[in-house]
């Protein structure tokens, strides 16, 4: 029997029967279905995590104070560390050749006040660099000007909701600000951040890191957001932090470097991980098809013993009905699994309608592993109800009506 | 062309054994007409099961064509039944939602033979059947007669050199019985060995050689 003749054979059966058809392949693309808008969803939330990241920039690297003493372990946030982390260290930096721009970072919390109204407010200390460095962007007015970080000026920078509380839709442009017992002038507002997992920066004033320093009363900086001249250079501006700090610390290694990188890889292995899960939970489904699929052909195969018989009579080997019953199997499983590609697809693009920003299309390995997972449902679940047919008694079929 | 030796088919039910055929020995030549009668129960719808390879005896050495087929497995036997043996039935075992030119093309499809062949010899059966005309048709848009012509062009598209006819005529009306019966005699003429298993004594009297099957026992009847 050749394998055209084997596959119109089994689609006239599968014609033949449209009820049973039907449920079968509706059974199976709903599995289908379900792993691709499951992982579309898990790579949905990858793409979208890995997009916040990347949006800080890949080219960055963060330099605590303070030293991890267990390697792999979490770089102390507050780490208590024998000296501190000074803006002569950070200006020192940027004489190491793979390093383009260097960020000391101020943070602390004072009442801001303007026109009679006042909040609490974070209050960050930085410099010109910050702005190319997290790709900030400006409403109105300017960033931070450039000039020696050591002489700051009384000039802040205002987020946007920070503004709206303070000047109450009114232009903070060129007005004076209360920070604890200082003035600053308002030269810039922040735009829209975009789409960053770092939304408090609405919420921020930003002032040339001396003036924080002066304001907090403290030479320690929090952080250092270092840029290398290149993502391929990393690796030597990491060296050369290290290098440069331990120089100026008598020797001791006693800062804490970290890439975007590893954080970027770390989030990605966590939420590739959470795809497959949810990915796995969607095969669960497969198999109860798989399961709804052998069922069905039992019944098949009781239904149409007379018909099996009739083949064995006319000369069609135990193998032969084997093969055939598997075909329908096959195709059943085969159909509906595109059936449920389609359905997994519409699915997607409605949850994009929903959520524009998101995109839920299914990583491109999900289609033909659910494709593969379920033809190899489909045949496996088919066998039995193909051996049962094909260890038919012919004259015991042939006696059924 | 047929030697049964010493032919024996027990089935269990239940507890007991039932001797379906016991010691049956018959020899066949080819071009042969036999009928076998005998009472429902006697054995002889059993026996045409063992001729055409349906069943397997469980004793005795049974030769068709020279070759002893008890000793074969499944595959071969089926391989045999194939090429050289076409069942006509009582109730035509045609597929329901094929039409009757597939039906006739079944063994062919089964067989694996070439489609363009295939046609070929669907349509010349189909002629000498007279049945051009409901080619297209499904089982359920033909008369009794008309299926049971199908299932003969089915039987015999194979070239078979054996013709088994378990109860032919059982479902059809007097008119389109004698039909089918005389198609079946027109291919026996033609040199098909034809052994046809009826309990009618008329349709017995036909053939040239008569069998009675009476407990699992064969009997020949001497004209």
């Amino acid at each position: 029997m050749t394998l055209a003749d084997r596959l119109h054979f089994a689609w006239d059966a599968l014609h033949g029967f449209r009820m049973r058809t039907a449920l079968m392949l509706l059974a199976m693309a709903i599995g289908v279905a379900s792993v691709v808008l499951l992982t579309g969803l898990g790579e949905a939330a990858r793409r979208y995590v890995m997009g916040e990241f990347s949006s800080l920039g890949t080219d960055l690297l963060v330099v605590l104070p303070g030293r991890s003493e267990t390697v792999g372990g979490p770089p102390p946030l507050l780490g208590v560390t024998p000296r501190d982390l000074t803006l002569e260290d950070a200006l020192a930096l940027l004489r190491h050749p793979a390093i383009k721009r260097v960020a000391p970072l101020v943070i602390g919390s004072v009442p801001v006040s303007a026109a009679g109204r006042e909040r609490e407010s974070t209050v960050v200390g930085t410099t010109a660099d910050f702005e190319p460095i997290r790709r900030i962007e400006i409403a109105t007015g300017r960033f931070l000007p450039a000039g020696d970080p050591r002489r700051g000026r009384p000039l802040c920078v205002l987020g946007r909701t920070i503004e709206a509380e303070l000047f109450g839709g009114a232009s903070a442009l060129g007005e004076t600000l209360r920070l604890g017992d200082r003035r600053c002038r308002v030269i810039g507002v922040l735009g829209s951040t975009g789409r960053s997992l770092d939304v408090q920066l609405d919420e921020l004033v930003l002032v040339p890191v001396s003036t924080a320093q002066a304001l907090f009363d403290t030479p320690a900086l929090f952080r250092v957001l270092v840029q290398a001249r290149d993502r391929t250079l990393l690796e030597r501006a990491r060296e050369g932090i290290l290098a440069t700090v331990r120089a100026r610390h008598d020797g001791e290694d006693d800062v804490t470097v970290i890439t975007q990188d590893a954080m970027l890889a770390t989030f990605d292995r966590i939420l590739g991980t959470l795809t497959l899960a949810v990915g796995g939970i969607g095969a669960i489904s497969l198999v109860v098809a798989g399961i709804l699929i052998m069922n069905v052909m039992l019944v098949a195969v009781s239904q149409r013993t007379a018909e099996i018989g009739l083949l064995m009579a006319l000369g069609a080997p135990p193998r032969q009905v084997l093969g055939l019953f598997l075909t329908e199997a096959g195709l059943l499983a085969l159909g509906g699994a595109l059936l449920g590609l389609a359905i997994g697809a519409l699915g997607a693009a409605l949850l994009g309608a929903f959520y524009p920003d998101l995109d839920f299309s299914a990583p491109a390995w999900a289609a033909p592993a659910a494709l593969l997972l379920a033809l190899g449902m489909g045949l496996l679940f088919g066998a039995l109800p193909a051996r049962h047919a094909a260890r038919l008694d012919p004259v015991a079929a042939l006696a059924r009506r | 062309m047929l030697e049964l030796a010493g032919i024996g088919r027990d089935f269990e039910v239940g507890e007991q054994t039932v001797h379906a055929l016991r010691d049956v020995e018959l020899n066949v030549a080819a071009g042969e007409y036999l009928s076998i009668m005998g009472p429902s129960g006697s054995g002889k719808s059993t026996l045409l099961n063992v001729i055409g390879l349906l069943d397997r005896p469980t004793r005795g050495r049974y030769c068709l064509d020279g070759t002893d087929v008890t000793v074969l497995d499944g595959a071969a036997r089926a391989e045999l039944r194939r090429d050289k043996v076409g069942f006509v039935f009582q109730f035509f075992h045609l597929v329901p939602r094929l039409t009757a030119a597939e039906n006739v093309g079944l063994p062919l499809v089964l067989a694996g033979v070439e489609p363009d062949e295939r046609r070929v010899r669907v349509a010349r059966a189909l002629e000498r059947l007279d049945l051009v005309s409901r080619a297209s048709h499904r089982p359920d848009q033909l008369s009794g007669g008309q299926r049971q012509r199908v299932a003969i062009a089915r039987a015999t598209i194979m070239e078979p050199r054996l013709l088994l006819a378990d109860e032919p005529t059982g479902n059809l009306d007097r008119h389109s019985g004698h039909e089918v019966l005389e198609l079946i005699e027109a291919l026996h003429a033609s040199g098909l060995t034809l052994l046809v298993v009826t309990h009618d004594p008329e349709i017995g009297r036909r053939a040239g050689r008569r069998i009675h099957v009476v407990d699992g026992r064969v009997e020949e009847q001497v004209p």
